[in-house]
């Protein structure tokens, strides 16, 4: 037990040693660009590489989350269904808020804020089921992911809500808009990428993170709060689903039942092919980056192509997600 | 004092067993069974059938309706299987969710001794239910179809979002492919969209980067028409190409019905027609009809002359 845990510090500083641990997710990644380029000549341009940066965004933001959560140990199966109800409680609540603040950004403001409460919310009741409640992370979030599902449901009638049509369009821009041609969500990704990897890196909290994920007994020995350093993973993960879902909405401006699906096995496969270990104790956000563009790549290159049947787009995806873990497995201990 | 509570417990049985015994001679009971709501056609049939079962409920009171909404498959086999031995259910107005999965459960219901009614989606069984209700799935493909050839009389390219990999996809598929055949209409692409908003956005994306003309849009679902039609709003290219959906969302019929011209038509395959399969089986009780055999909705083309008959102000769907 005690073996494993210096060991990992020590992993975390030689982290631009070229092994193939850490090459793996960029080989596959080279490669996905390479096959792009074989394949269609549009692939390079502009707004394609555009398009897929940011509609991988919402993934993205909410992967960072998730590689807190996975460094230390946990699992958060309930982003995908928590964007839902998020989008659709904000757009209800910026419905409801016309009559009194009129159309413009002050619905909107308020919208966010909303969302983002409601994000760290979420996080708080998750985090205490699981660090105060000793509730494994699987279950709590098995558990959250049903009854957020249902809540979108419920509050949709089955059916989608829709954002007043007027705001929506004072919305739109933050989706389809950007700073010097780069669309806003690409931005917020890249931002949210490099302060998850300076906190990662630099920080008491990220190395605190991994040590729990590593060993918690010894994590507890060495006067770690286990408990609130996992709580705040987890608030950290909703309040990420929020801030993805602020970027979602202006896009279609609308929420149903099928919004977010499967988000959370995306997410988790980000993580995973990037290089965080999924039983924790070591992480690294900007392999997490690599892996949700790399899926969003794979999504993109199907659909650019005719030579794969629509029916093994499946296969092929999960294909690539087991060859970039593959590139990059451990060496077999000698 | 144990005694006294096991006597009146007894009796308090006895009452209830009673009045469900003298219920049962005259009333009727009937189980409606659907897939939970888990995107926006589901939502329909929910609201369709609850809508039914409350309009039926007032009018016959000595029918009495079991209401199921479940997940998945296993669910809905222990919904039914619990209809039949606990409810003591006369009929069963079904729309299985997976019918493969369904087809012996549903048949199980019938050999002892129900009336069986299923909805939309065909068992893999002939013979099992005793009324069959669906929409025109090779239909709505077909309609679609001769829509854009006479809006391209000349030839165009088309690309189709299609729903997920089952058989209804597959027969809408066949029918517009069967449809479009000896025409000049050449079909660029299909990808599964997964009868999802945010699936046709990303798979229309695509297709726009790929294709640089792109005269006509089939997406065989409303859901998946909203995505790729902000895909194409983006790309700025509203004048170039309009889309086909189907289903009739009210969102879409309201854009067809206001003369838009990036959705001039839709198809129609409304969940209404859990209501038709629900109306059918009461009549089947209540008013001594024959009710038996198939009953096919038409997929009617909705335009902008007809639009105002599909819509319906209080539809989730």
């Amino acid at each position: 037990m005690s073996v494993s845990a210096p060991e990992i510090p020590a992993k975390a500083r030689t982290g631009f040693k070229w092994d193939l641990k850490t090459v793996g997710p960029l080989a596959a990644l080279a490669l996905l660009v390479l096959l792009g380029i074989t394949l269609n000549e549009n692939f390079l341009t502009y707004n394609n590489i555009t398009n897929v940066l940011a509609r991988s965004s919402f993934i993205g933001i909410i992967a960072i989350g998730a590689t807190f959560v996975i460094t230390s140990g946990g699992l958060d199966l309930s982003v995908g269904s928590m964007a839902a109800v998020i989008a659709g409680v904000m757009i209800m609540v910026m419905n409801w808020l016309i009559p009194t603040f009129g159309i413009g950004w002050g619905v909107i403001l308020a919208g966010m804020a909303a969302g983002i409460l409601l994000g760290g919310v979420a996080g708080v009741g998750n985090g205490l089921m699981i660090t105060r409640g000793r509730i494994e992370a699987f279950i709590v979030t098995l558990g959250t992911m049903g009854i957020f599902r249902s809540l979108v449901t419920f509050l949709a009638d089955g059916g989608t809500l829709s954002l007043n049509f007027q705001v929506a369009d004072v919305y739109r821009p933050v989706y389809y808009n950007g700073f010097l041609g780069i669309p806003y969500p690409i931005l917020v990704f890249a931002l949210v990428a490099i302060i998850g990897e300076l906190v990662m890196r630099r920080t008491a909290f990220g190395r605190h993170c991994a040590a729990i994920g590593s060993n918690e007994q010894v994590a507890r020995y060495s006067s770690i709060n286990v408990d609130n350093v996992r709580l705040i993973t987890y608030i950290l993960q909703g309040i990420l689903v929020a801030v993805a879902v602020l970027l979602y909405v202006p896009r279609l401006g609308s929420a149903s039942s099928t919004t977010g699906v499967l988000w959370e096995l995306e997410a988790i496969a980000a993580v995973i092919i990037g290089g965080t270990t999924l039983k924790g104790g070591y992480g690294r956000v900007w392999g997490t980056v690599v892996g949700v563009i790399i899926l969003g790549l794979i999504g993109n290159i199907l659909n650019l192509q005719s030579f794969i049947s629509p029916y093994l787009n499946g296969a092929f995806q999960g294909v690539i997600i087991i060859l970039a873990v593959l590139l990059q497995r451990p060496k077999r201990p000698s | 004092m144990k005694l006294a509570k096991t006597l009146m417990a007894s009796v308090v049985i006895a009452t209830g067993l009673g009045g469900v015994a003298l219920a049962q001679d005259d009333t009727v009971t009937i189980g409606v069974s659907v897939p939970a709501a888990t995107h926006g056609w589901t939502g329909g049939v929910n609201y369709f059938a609850q809508q039914a079962i409350n309009r039926l409920g007032e009018t016959y009171p000595n029918v009495e309706f079991v209401f199921a909404s479940s997940p998945d498959s296993p669910k809905q086999i222990a919904d039914i299987e619990d209809m039949v031995s606990t409810r003591g259910i006369d009929a069963l107005v079904i729309l299985p969710g997976d019918p493969d999965a369904m087809t012996s459960a549903i048949k199980q219901v019938k050999d002892a001794g129900k009336f069986v009614t299923v909805v939309d989606r065909q068992l893999s069984i002939d013979g099992v239910e005793n009324l069959y209700v669906a929409g025109d799935n090779p239909g709505l493909g077909a309609n679609a179809a001769e829509y854009i050839k006479e809006r391209l009389p000349d030839g165009g390219n088309v690309v189709i979002l299609r729903g997920l990999p089952i058989p209804i996809d597959q027969q809408r598929f066949d029918g517009f492919m069967g449809s479009i055949e000896g025409s000049n209409i050449m079909v660029l692409e299909n990808q599964f969209a997964n009868w999802n908003r945010d699936d046709g956005f990303r798979v229309m994306q695509d297709f726009l980067t790929r294709f640089p003309e792109i005269d006509a849009v089939w997406t065989q679902d409303d859901d998946i028409s909203l995505g790729a039609i902000e895909a194409i709003k983006q790309a700025g290219r509203e004048d170039e190409m309009f889309v086909v959906g189907g289903a009739g969302m009210q969102q879409i019929i309201q854009a067809v019905a206001n003369g838009d011209a990036l959705t001039p038509v839709d198809v129609s395959y409304s969940p209404a027609m859990i209501a038709t399969a629900i109306e059918l089986t009461t009549s089947h009780f209540t008013g001594g009809i024959q009710v038996a055999g198939r009953y096919i909705l038409d997929s009617t083309l909705i335009t902008q002359d007809n639009a105002e008959q599909f819509l319906d102000a209080d539809s989730p769907f």
